[in-house]
């Protein structure tokens, strides 16, 4: 369960005194403050607030996209701020997958050859990398697909390419921000319902950054981040898939 | 490899931009695969001259002729082993631009002198009895299909009118170089046909007995004919050569200044081009470090893309000069070793992979130093 305090131990994620500061010219500009936030594995947080309010940039160093001002991002007992520019990319393809609000799939590939992007960078053979992207394909939907290319997709497969691609390397975290933010409901919900999957039968740890009050009923858990702090603990919920509510 | 396909599609993109870039480097190296060519040709003299065979000549021009008393002079000097010498002829076959090297040498003495070019004895004893008689060089023999015993008539430029050969011989040599378009008779022949400039000879090669002495003799030749009316200047037929490549000019720089524009020019237009291609990859290039490629992978996957371009684009541009090359030389003479050196063909596409890295470095070094989190913000 995730705690705002900083007594927990052993949690997935334990961040501590996190501050971020960015600079406009001579103006410096608080985005995050003081934040503690222990997450256990498994859990799925979704973060709410409004524009400006230090969202995406929590989200960015969890993922390690970004140094912390100061304090603390640790991850599976791993200082992530401490790593260098290498390692930190070797961790972030062996345990985060990013989930974005435009998709981000890369034009010229098809989606199998999106999807398998992350497994380059391992030591998998041809065969090997080829199951993990059609099991990733098939978990989201789209094994029917892989010769597709992103402008033959709809929003919603694009997204649930840009899903699988998250998730072909087995990550422990999934990072998703406003991953629902460009589709329509029926779309979001489809790949709101993934995640959820995702989280409660994968055992996956989501964070989940969104506007929307309907995507974040999803998650076990709603932070609200106001002005670079951590200001509510909103209710745990349990996640309740659109699937699970109305089986079809 | 598994990385190539990533570039390759890059490629694929835009298609016109990519060909276009390739063209650039089509252009820059079919240009410095035919620049090279004419330096070769030019100079290809200078890389065959014998180091112990000396070239006296009139030392107010090449074009005027020497007394042909002064070879009996010369081959009386201490040091020199045997004397020959040759006539410019300048003539032509049926029309202007059918011109090859024509000269008229002696028959006593020539073969002796230049022992690299391999003449059968039969061949070369039926040209000495036939006062019409000449020798020709694979090339003029393949062009206009000339073969032994066929009746060839020049038409002459400096003795004009129409002079009549036999071909007795078609030499080959030692070295591929040598193997130029040439034609040679007797020196008889025109001594006996020509209505001026009888009793003179175009210039004497004297061969030294050691090359040690090439130096020592040449200064005693001109010594020996200073203060006459036709005074000598003997050098090296290395030097000779090369004074006869320089005399349109200095062909290295003039090939060097060419190279290093378009060179340039290529830099200019490949680095723009790559720059563009990752400007408008910058969200991709973020999510691709997003994902877990290093800065390095990054920077060695848009030099890959350079390399390819450059290596594409020489290679296809080498080939051309090539195949330019093989069609013979398109002066019509002037040019008569015109070929294309193997190593020349490798330089070339070291140099076009060379201006693919240099042209590519800065924006791969651009990709490199993105952060992911400043590219994502501007998607």
């Amino acid at each position: 369960m995730a705690r705002l305090d900083s007594g927990g131990k052993g949690a997935l994620v334990e961040i501590r005194n996190l501050d971020k500061k960015y600079h406009r010219g001579e103006e410096e500009i608080d985005v995050l403050r003081g934040l503690n936030l222990d997450v256990e594995q498994g859990e799925f947080i979704a973060f709410m607030g409004p524009s400006g309010s230090g969202k995406t940039t929590l989200l960015n160093l969890i993922g390690g996209l970004d140094a912390p001002s100061a304090g603390s991002v640790r991850i599976a007992g791993e200082e992530i701020s401490a790593l260098s520019g290498r390692k930190l990319a070797a961790w972030r393809s062996r345990h985060i997958g990013f989930i974005f609000q435009m998709y981000n799939l890369i034009p010229v590939l098809t989606a199998f050859q999106n999807v398998q992007l992350p497994l380059l960078l391992t030591g998998l053979s041809k065969p090997e990398r080829r199951r993990h992207v059609d099991d990733a394909l098939a978990l989201v939907g789209l094994s029917d697909r892989t010769r597709h290319y992103p402008r033959q997709l709809s929003g919603g497969q694009e997204q649930r390419v840009a899903i699988a691609r998250a998730i072909v390397a087995d990550p422990t975290i999934l990072l998703c921000d406003e991953p629902t933010g460009d589709l329509d409901r029926a779309s979001g919900d489809e790949i709101l319902d993934i995640i959820g999957k995702l989280s409660k039968e994968f055992g996956k740890t989501v964070f989940l950054v969104t506007h929307d009050p309907v995507a974040a009923k999803r998650a076990d858990t709603i932070l609200h981040l106001d002005k670079g702090t951590l200001l509510e603990y909103a209710a745990e919920k349990p996640i309740a898939s659109k699937a699970e509510e109305s089986p079809r | 490899m598994k990385y190539f396909h990533i570039v390759f599609v890059n490629l694929r993109r835009k298609k016109l931009r990519t060909a276009l870039t390739i063209g650039s480097f089509t252009v820059a190296l079919f240009l410095f695969g035919v620049l090279v060519t004419i330096k070769t040709a030019l100079s290809s003299g200078v890389d065959v001259a014998g180091a112990d065979r000396l070239v006296v000549r009139n030392r107010i021009s090449l074009i005027m002729p020497l007394p042909y008393s002064y070879r009996d002079v010369i081959r009386q000097m201490p040091n020199v082993a045997e004397v020959t010498f040759a006539t410019w002829f300048g003539g032509y076959y049926q029309d202007m631009k059918n011109f090859f090297p024509n000269y008229a040498i002696d028959t006593e003495a020539y073969r002796k002198v230049y022992p690299e070019y391999i003449i059968p004895d039969a061949d070369w004893k039926a040209f000495v009895e036939d006062r019409q008689g000449c020798i020709i060089s694979p090339p003029v023999a393949k062009k206009y299909g000339f073969k032994i015993g066929d009746r060839v008539p020049l038409q002459g430029t400096v003795w004009t009118g129409t002079w009549e050969f036999n071909v007795r011989a078609i030499y080959d040599a030692q070295r591929e170089e040598m193997i130029t378009p040439e034609f040679w008779f007797q020196y008889k022949y025109l001594e006996e046909q020509r209505p001026f400039y009888k009793g003179t000879v175009g210039w004497y090669v004297a061969k030294v007995d050691d090359p040690a002495n090439a130096v020592a003799v040449a200064k005693t030749i001109d010594d020996r004919f200073s203060n006459s009316p036709s005074e000598t200047k003997t050098e090296t037929e290395k030097s000779f050569a090369a004074g006869f490549a320089n005399q349109i000019g200095n062909i290295r720089l003039l090939i060097l200044s060419i190279g290093s524009v378009v060179f340039f020019t290529l830099l200019l237009v490949t680095g723009n081009a790559l720059a563009t291609a990752v400007r408008e990859r910058t969200a991709e290039i973020a999510v691709m470090k997003t994902v877990g490629f290093t800065d390095a992978s990054i920077l060695g996957l848009v030099m890959a893309e350079s390399l390819t371009l450059a290596a594409i684009g020489g290679a296809i541009g080498l080939a051309l000069a090539k195949l330019f090359t093989l069609s013979g030389d398109p002066t019509g003479g002037m040019l008569s070793f015109f070929y294309l050196p193997t190593d020349s063909l490798a330089l070339g596409f070291a140099l076009a992979l060379a201006a693919g890295a240099a042209a590519g470095i800065i924006p791969a070094v651009g990709a490199m130093r993105l952060k992911i989190v400043d590219a994502l913000r501007r998607v």
